[in-house]
């Protein structure tokens, strides 16, 4: 296998609320085009863990380098603007605007024009706007919402507004996707043609994606490399047969009914 | 679609050319007290959309607008007003050299008032803008008092509470209505742009909006400065129509006034703001009669003064009880709606 880039690097990155540490050397590399996962209990620390990679948080200790570049306590939307996207484990949607302007909301990042050219009508201005509006109708046929794109955020039905969320964070041309849940209430054949969908974006738009999961199906499923966390601690990482296999693994976080059932 | 958007723009051109017919008609047979009544309309529907911009399209709770539109209506008041009636109205202390002096004609004073305005904004915005709902409700209630009680003891320049006396009343119906156009126009476009969703999104949920790279610090605070200027620019309209202004005006039933406006006609909803401004303006007049002594056959009702805003205060409860998004809500009447047989309300495009 030939070596690829390493896209992300969390050295030590640690998290303390208080007295509580949330995080405990949160320690990652993830090569560049790779479908990675972080899996764990709930209140592991995997949400944490997203929010100081986005800047939400301002980690405690550690740092994080993607491409090399140090973005530690960088604010979230220059995070954003380097090329890291993300969705949320509840699902924020701006509910009150339509589907096509939830994602040229995403798109603005990359709009040259400011806002003093709206009332001027600049030729420019308005090609732009309309190059953002088609952009937006292409991302929204590719997750396959481009019918519903005049209807209400809040109006879409669950999946779909999981697909919005995701054509939304795509449209700020991102190089790095972390995906929290997402398939958070999906059913069986939802959640699987959801892998179909995580595996062909990021073929379609040359991505390098983390996901938090706790549907097995799709992370053993979609992943080629996972790390554990339990406890703000990582104790395992390795590809998802490894992981399958790995006691501490199946102690802390699958149980025991998993080996029943497997 | 195309079709649609010649056929919009060109009932739009035809709906302002009626308006000016209506002005110019209104001009020739309405009595003073009425035409009076209808630049007010104008003026409260350039605060009330400069408002919903803050308030109802950022989400940023704001309580300033009386301060902004102080700061216009002096800046420009004192642009217009001939030296010979500065001298004339500084009893106490004379103005200064440089304010003496200045002069510029109208057009020039009252958009100078809103830059002046937009700039106390940008000012007030900086600090306080990092704080988030209520808060910013507080600080920028207290930004709104600071002006007027500066207006009040900085007598050199603004001749402290007597206030500023003859101004010249440049503000009629051409002015009033075409600068209202004016207001319209841009914060529509502002509004309906990406930048305007950018907003939007900031206020339906900030937390995604930065994820999505949007610096919203810098976005509240570009929107907070564009609503103030709007805000200068209707306050000095104001003076020149009243043609007497002092601090007293711009106490904080002022900015009540323009908020009752905003939320009766929908929060974030532009149409609304502007259907609230006409209802809103001809019902404080209409209702002075409840301020007059009433004779109910035998019995005589003595006139409260003030009752006017007691009843408005508390339509406002009424409203926020039981109608919370206001008569339109988030929706525009648009020209598809007007048309469609069912009437059926649509979005902003």
């Amino acid at each position: 296998m030939s070596e690829r880039n390493i896209i992300l690097k969390t050295p030590g990155l640690t998290m303390r609320f208080g007295g509580l540490t949330a995080v405990d050397n949160f320690d990652i590399e993830v090569q560049e085009g790779r479908i990675v996962g972080l899996i764990g209990p709930n209140g592991a620390g995997k949400t944490t863990c997203f929010n100081m990679i986005t800047g939400f948080y301002n980690p405690s200790e550690g740092n994080i380098y993607f491409y090399d570049e140090d973005i530690t306590g960088l604010p979230t939307h220059k995070v954003c603007a380097k090329g890291i996207a993300r969705t949320f484990q509840n699902i924020r949607l701006f509910y009150n605007e339509t589907v096509l302007q939830n994602v040229m909301i995403g798109a603005h990042l990359r709009q040259r024009s400011s806002w003093w050219q709206a009332p001027l009508n600049l030729p420019s201005f308005l090609r732009e706007e309309k190059e953002i509006s088609d952009k937006a109708m292409f991302l929204l046929e590719k997750v396959g919402l481009s019918d519903l794109a005049g209807e209400k955020a809040n109006s879409l039905p669950y999946g779909e507004q999981r697909r919005l969320e995701i054509a939304r964070a795509l449209a700020t041309q991102p190089k790095f996707l972390l995906l929290d849940e997402p398939a958070a209430g999906m059913n069986p054949q939802e959640s699987w043609e959801l892998m179909h969908f995580i595996q062909k974006t990021r073929e379609d738009f040359d991505l390098t994606i983390l996901l938090i999961e706790h549907d097995m199906k799709v992370v053993m499923g979609v992943c080629e490399h996972i790390w554990v966390l339990d406890y703000g601690k990582l104790i395992a990482e390795g590809p998802p047969e490894e992981i399958q296999a790995n006691p501490k693994v199946i102690e802390a976080y699958l149980g025991e009914e998993y080996l029943e059932n497997a | 679609m195309m079709g649609d958007r010649i056929r919009n723009h060109t009932l739009t051109l035809v709906a302002i050319f009626g308006l000016a017919t209506f002005l110019w008609w209104a001009n020739g047979n309405f009595d003073g007290y009425k035409i009076q009544i209808m630049n007010l309309i104008a003026i409260n529907a350039i605060l009330a959309v400069s408002l919903n911009l803050i308030y109802g399209f950022t989400g940023m709770f704001s309580l300033g607008h009386a301060g902004f539109m102080c700061v216009g209506a002096y800046v420009s008041s004192l642009l217009i007003l001939p030296a010979s009636q500065k001298e004339a109205i500084y009893i106490l202390e004379p103005i200064i050299a440089p304010l003496h002096a200045a002069h510029a004609p109208f057009v020039v004073a009252v958009l100078l008032g809103g830059v002046v305005a937009a700039v106390f904004g940008l000012l007030i915005a900086l600090p306080v803008l990092r704080l988030g709902g209520d808060y910013l409700g507080i600080a920028t209630l207290g930004f709104g008092e600071i002006i007027r009680v500066f207006a009040n003891n900085l007598v050199p320049i603004t001749n402290g509470a007597l206030g500023l006396k003859g101004i010249p009343g440049y503000a009629n119906l051409w002015w009033n209505y075409g600068f209202m156009l004016f207001t319209f126009y841009v914060i529509i476009r502002i509004v309906n742009s990406n930048f305007g969703n950018a907003l939007k999104a900031i206020r339906d949920d900030e937390v995604a909006a930065k994820a999505m790279g949007i610096d919203t610090y810098r976005y509240r605070v570009t929107s907070f400065t564009i609503g103030a200027f709007f805000a200068g620019i209707g306050g000095a309209l104001l003076a020149s129509l009243l043609t007497t202004i002092d601090p007293k005006m711009f106490l904080f039933v002022m900015t009540f006034q323009v908020l009752m406006i905003v939320v009766a006609g929908g929060l974030g909803s532009i149409t609304g703001s502007i259907i609230g401004s006409v209802v809103i303006t001809i019902l404080l007049e209409w209702l002075r009669f409840v301020e007059n002594p009433i004779i109910i056959g035998s019995f005589e009702i003595p006139g409260i003064p003030g009752m006017r805003m007691v009843i408005f205060s508390l339509s406002l409860v009424l409203i926020i009880l039981f109608r919370r998004e206001g008569l339109m809500g988030m929706r525009e009447l648009t020209w598809d709606t007007l048309l469609s047989p069912f009437g059926k309300r649509g979005d902003v495009e």
